[in-house]
């Protein structure tokens, strides 16, 4: 795809900023509108914005699908690992309160249910990215028949 | 305020008959996007931001590029109705007329005393200041602490439909090649 | 049929026409991917009605203003007894004592906010990402169907099946 220059150059602009969004989203969620579901759907159509634009090859090699495969796992793995977590400190499963810490507590470092939710929604949202992205390369790589 | 909700109302639904009404693949999934951005305004209004957010972002984002990429797999074919779309009609009629009689004893639009409103008694708003420490935003300490197990679960749906997803479409890439001889040789 | 619950109640029936609009769509329409379509604006609408039930009349989005949050949360802090053993308990009182008046003030010059319900945004928020990766599933399967018998046309499909 060598054509269209407004539309590349628009994307190229524009990607970072979809991403940076998506971050947003994803760690200021506990207090503002936002959580792991929408930046992982935010994040994704960043990268498949791009994969429209440059094309299968080219995303392919940002976000390896080896790689995406993987994270489809993690963020389940992450999520269920906090609740393990929570037990081996003693709690009930994805019990947060066990949580509770005292490290650096002027860096304002989650602690409690802040940082059982923090975990949470970072496995959402690692999940859902990859998920995404792994359903827009399966259509895309699909050749008609 | 009312004038604008009566305007999106009447948008959203000029969408929905234009999308049953139009034959052309191309613009109905045009439309579907259209008709998502517009319920994700009336979310807004409803105060939902964070749905909103979600769902301007999947159904207007998302679900056009995966309708897209299908048509482009499947070929623009027309869409010609049914010989008799009497039957159908007269259906979706009688469904919808049970649907609004029931709606009449339906607690009036923001009551704030509807039985939704009312029963878990220490609300979520009050119990979540004790709970969550100054987390301001309470549908984010309910998805993911009140419903946590809930939330688990639905993260588990999402894994699962990408796999199968996967397992459906995914057949001729090189790696697979490489591997599936092997894992015939073993099995025989 | 008053006109009060007219205006009580019409959202509820502009949900039920697009819930209706989306049922006629999976009825009356053959393409296959017509018919996601279809379902696509039926569960579009239930997530719509559950919001239009989480509304309270003068109510504004389910999140806290920080300033209270956080107020509160001293609060709960300074009166809790797990953090009584610290040594600089005074202080942690002291702020939270200053933190509880400026709380007050704030609520006081908002007089009392009132919050629409969480609880449908929650399950709805889910419902919408569960729904788009099952959509992509059906559509999946509508890219196979189209493959193996080449053609979307539900009659066609099942005229091939009927007819071997």
């Amino acid at each position: 795809m060598t054509g269209f220059p407004i539309i590349r150059i628009i994307t190229k602009l524009l990607i970072p900023y979809i991403l940076l969004f998506a971050f947003y989203v994803q760690f200021h969620g506990d207090y503002g509108p936002g959580g792991g579901f929408q930046a992982g759907v935010i994040f994704a159509s960043g990268l498949i914005l791009y994969g429209l634009v440059f094309g299968l090859h080219a995303i392919k090699k940002v976000a390896p699908p080896i790689v995406i495969e993987k994270c489809m796992a993690l963020g389940v793995l992450i999520y269920a690992g906090t609740g393990v977590l929570t037990m081996a400190l003693g709690g009930k499963f994805l019990d947060y309160s066990v949580l509770e810490h005292d490290v650096l507590p002027h860096w304002h470092v989650p602690s409690g249910q802040h940082l059982g939710i923090f975990l949470v929604e970072l496995g959402v949202g690692i999940t859902v990215t990859a998920v995404m992205t792994m359903i827009f390369y399966a259509f895309a790589g699909r050749k008609q028949v | 305020m009312n004038l604008i909700v009566f305007a999106l109302l009447a948008l959203l639904a000029i969408t929905a008959v234009a999308i049953a009404q139009l034959r052309e693949l191309w613009a109905v999934i045009m439309f579907t996007g259209i008709y998502s951005f517009l319920s994700a305004s009336w979310m807004i209004i409803l105060d939902a931001p964070d749905v909103a957010f979600t769902e301007a972002a999947v159904g207007a984002g998302i679900s056009t590029v995966l309708m897209l990429s299908t048509m482009a797999l499947t070929g623009k074919a027309e869409d010609i109705p049914r010989k008799s779309s009497v039957v159908p009609l007269f259906v979706v009629i009688v469904t919808g007329a049970t649907l609004v009689y029931g709606t009449l004893d339906m607690p009036h639009f923001g009551s704030p005393d509807a039985p939704v409103q009312v029963y878990p008694d220490p609300s979520f708003v009050e119990r979540s200041e004790a709970d969550m420490h100054g987390l301001p935003n309470v549908v984010t300490a309910l998805l993911a602490s009140y419903r946590g197990y809930d939330t688990l679960g639905e993260t588990t749906v999402v894994l699962t439909a990408g796999i199968a997803v996967l397992l459906i479409l995914r057949k001729n890439e090189d790696e697979q090649d490489d591997t599936a001889p092997l894992a015939r040789n073993k099995s025989s | 049929m008053t006109l009060e619950s007219v205006a009580g109640l019409y959202n509820y029936w502009v949900v039920i026409f697009l819930m209706m609009t989306g049922f006629y769509i999976v009825l009356a329409r053959k393409n296959l991917i017509k018919s996601v379509i279809g379902l696509n604006i039926f569960q579009t609408s239930v997530f719509l009605l559950y919001i239009t039930m989480g509304k309270v009349e003068g109510g504004t989005a389910p999140i806290v203003p920080p300033a209270i949050a956080a107020a509160q949360a001293h609060a709960a802090h300074g009166s809790d007894a797990g953090h009584a053993a610290t040594p600089h308990v005074e202080g942690a009182h002291e702020v939270a004592h200053a933190a509880l008046q400026h709380g007050g003030e704030l609520a006081s010059t908002t007089t009392e906010i009132i919050y629409s319900n969480p609880l449908p945004s929650v399950l709805m928020l889910t419902a919408i990402v569960v729904g788009i990766a099952t959509t992509a599933l059906a559509l999946a399967l509508v890219v196979r169907i189209r493959e193996d018998y080449g053609t979307v046309d539900e009659e066609r499909i099942l005229e091939l099946d009927r007819g071997e």
